[in-house]
């Protein structure tokens, strides 16, 4: 609403800050890539990008489902919580401590199915409360975000769980014609995302509450529906990052999995150029945002940059991002 | 987007009685169930410690009622007590200072890039949340920096005035302060009219962005001065903390009835959202002592988060009439 004063006529200038706003992931992510080829020593092989791609795996997943939560105009700040949650809840179930195991492997079956399901379970239970009550997204989903690691940390009363269960930790830890598994894992989601988003009456859907819910509703789009799906789907992505997250560590510390996450995965979205109002999404930016956060992190740990002022150039980096697709729009 | 003033106000006033109701009822509960309760040891105590959560959480009434939010509270009370511990050598004075002044300066940031620049003020400040967190870090060095107890710094934190802790005292004026400005200034009603509908009082000539950028500025001097109290109770300066004040902030707000998108809100009732959610740990930690049940601190995180629920879900139902008005 405040836009619609601030309207300025089209300058040259903005043009610019157009087409920068379209190519300006890609542009960047180009530059950091060259500027680590010239400058870090060792950044051309195959141990760089196995590094680099299981780290930003877990935030590229959990920055997909924000996605599309975005894209309707909503926010979910719960996903770290519920990937704590389901982290938790795994080990609790692989090792048998929450009910009696027939075979091992039913207990590593079930120990991928249960924490994804529960954890897509609150993510549902976010959108009911933000659809049934009209509540806002930032608000509906704080009371996950503090309750969420509250209910991890008791199901394991605070505890570290440390485990060795490689059929389990493959999510984390296998490879796939010498992929990284997750890495799979997280490019299959990316892409059923993208489909989705574009091809599939779902995806017009999200597109269209995040545009203008008001005409959504009008033209008879579900849109309580819609952003209960949404929620649903942030929930999944965060419980299945979860337990990638313990796989890698083999060990689960429900004080410290996923704490922080929402801001990364917020932070990807917005630098991919998702419009946080809502309305626009792209899954394919969204990697990129991650990718671009995760190499800017990689640079300067691997130039001898603290990690604390990698934080700050991180802050810089959403600052300018934003403001540029900003521009773009005026 | 808004009914009129007097529609949204009764629901308003529901909310800022029911915490208050709330809050009577839990200390009655404790006074009855346990010995000590009111005894001036655990009052005294209670006070000395959420003075820090009291004082972020009126920032954050004020940038809410804009119809803002600030992320930034929690990293920039641990800037500030970092910056506080660091000068704390040289008196408690510069130590004071110097902390509000590092609090100022995020703030400030915030009001810049929210009015200038035209960024939601969600993104702005998870973007100097990050910032403030990292200036922190590099400060002190990824470790935690005793304070000099040389000095009078520690009083600021440890200290009492009249048989009252001083963090307290600090909390009350500043309190007073805010009620003051919000009920009897012209800013505190411009406060209300940005958040009220930000067009509109464009439109009426208020100085919009002036507003924005104070409030902001006061959010982060107050969560500053909160970090220097935080530095002088715990005889350091820690940069890692803070982390999720900010949420327990906006909870006090929310539970105190202010809504969050602006427009209306009581600085007392936030308060008693504070002092509320403070008597939550603090009954259970007594219930504990009783050896009836025996939870762990980290139910008080579950309580917390549905206790939220129960008041946002009472919040929407008091709203739910006006919201059927075209929104």
């Amino acid at each position: 609403m405040a836009e619609a004063l601030r309207l300025r006529a089209p300058a040259p200038r903005t043009e610019a800050l157009g087409l920068l706003r379209r190519y300006g992931a890609v542009t960047a992510l180009a530059l950091l890539v060259l500027f680590n080829l010239a400058f870090t020593p060792n950044f051309a092989t195959l141990q760089t990008l196995n590094v680099n791609l299981t780290q930003v795996c877990t935030i590229v997943i959990v920055a997909v489902g924000m996605t599309l939560v975005i894209a309707t105009g909503g926010i979910d700040l719960s996903v770290g919580s519920l990937m704590a949650i389901a982290g938790a809840l795994a080990p609790l179930i692989f090792l048998g401590k929450l009910l009696p195991l027939p075979h091992p492997l039913v207990g590593i079956a079930l120990a991928f199915v249960i924490p994804i399901l529960v954890s897509g379970a609150f993510g549902w239970f976010n959108g009911w409360l933000i659809t049934r009550f009209r509540i806002q997204p930032i608000v509906g989903t704080l009371v996950l975000f503090i309750a969420g690691r509250g209910i991890a940390q008791v199901l394991t009363n605070g505890n570290l769980q440390v485990f060795k269960v490689p059929e389990f930790q493959f999510i984390g830890l296998g490879r796939m014609l010498g992929i990284p598994f997750q890495a799979i894992l997280m490019l299959v989601i990316v892409g059923l995302a993208t489909w989705a988003l574009r091809r599939t009456v779902f995806g017009r859907e999200i597109l269209a509450v995040g545009g203008n819910e008001r005409a959504a509703r009008l033209s008879g789009i579900p849109v309580g529906r819609v952003k209960r799906r949404v929620y649903l789907i942030s929930g999944l992505c965060a419980g299945l990052a979860g337990l990638i997250v313990i796989a890698i560590n083999s060990a689960a510390d429900a004080n410290l999995i996923g704490l922080g996450m929402e801001l990364d995965a917020i932070a990807a979205v917005a630098v991919g150029g998702t419009l946080l109002t809502g309305g626009s999404a792209t899954v394919l930016g969204t990697l990129l945002g991650a990718l671009i956060i995760q190499l800017v992190r990689y640079t300067l740990l691997a130039n001898g940059v603290p990690d604390a002022a990698a934080l700050v150039v991180k802050a810089g980096i959403i600052v300018l991002a934003v403001w540029l697709q900003r521009q773009g729009r005026a | 987007m808004r009914t009129t003033p007097l529609a949204s106000a009764i629901p308003a006033q529901l909310g800022k009685h029911g915490v208050l109701l709330a809050l009577a009822l839990l200390i009655l509960f404790g006074w009855l169930r346990y010995d000590n309760f009111l005894g001036s040891y655990n009052v005294l105590s209670l006070l000395r410690y959420n003075s820090m959560f009291a004082l972020v959480a009126l920032g954050m009434c004020f940038v809410i009622m804009t119809g803002g939010i600030d992320l930034s509270v929690g990293s920039t009370a641990a800037l500030g007590s970092v910056v506080a511990a660091l000068l704390s050598p040289y008196g408690a004075i510069p130590g004071l200072l110097g902390g509000m002044a590092a609090g100022s300066v995020i703030g400030l940031l915030n009001g810049l890039i929210v009015t200038r620049l035209g960024i939601l003020p969600f993104i702005t400040t998870l973007a100097t949340m990050l910032a403030a967190s990292g200036t922190a870090l590099l400060l002190a060095d990824n470790q935690s920096v005793s304070v000099s107890y040389e000095t009078a710094f520690t009083d600021l934190g440890q200290g009492d005035f009249l048989g009252f802790p001083i963090p307290a005292w600090i909390a009350l004026v500043a309190y007073l302060a805010g009620s003051l400005i919000l009920n009897f200034t012209a800013f505190g009603r411009h406060v209300l009219a940005v958040g009220g509908g930000e067009d509109a009082a464009r439109l009426m000539g208020l100085p919009v962005d002036r507003v924005k950028l104070v409030v902001y500025a006061a959010s982060g001097t107050l969560a500053g001065l909160a970090g220097v109290i935080l530095a002088a109770q715990f005889g350091a300066g820690q940069p890692i903390e803070g982390v999720g004040w900010e949420l327990f902030a906006i909870a006090s707000v929310v539970v105190g009835g202010t809504l969050l998108t602006g427009g209306l809100g009581s600085v007392g009732a936030t308060l008693a959202g504070v002092l509320l959610l403070g008597l939550i740990f603090n009954i259970l930690n007594f219930e504990n002592g009783l050896g009836w049940i025996s939870l762990s601190a980290y139910w008080q995180s579950v309580i917390r988060g549905a206790f939220l629920l129960l008041v946002v879900i009472l919040q929407a139902k008091l709203t739910a009439r006006e919201d059927e008005a075209p929104a």
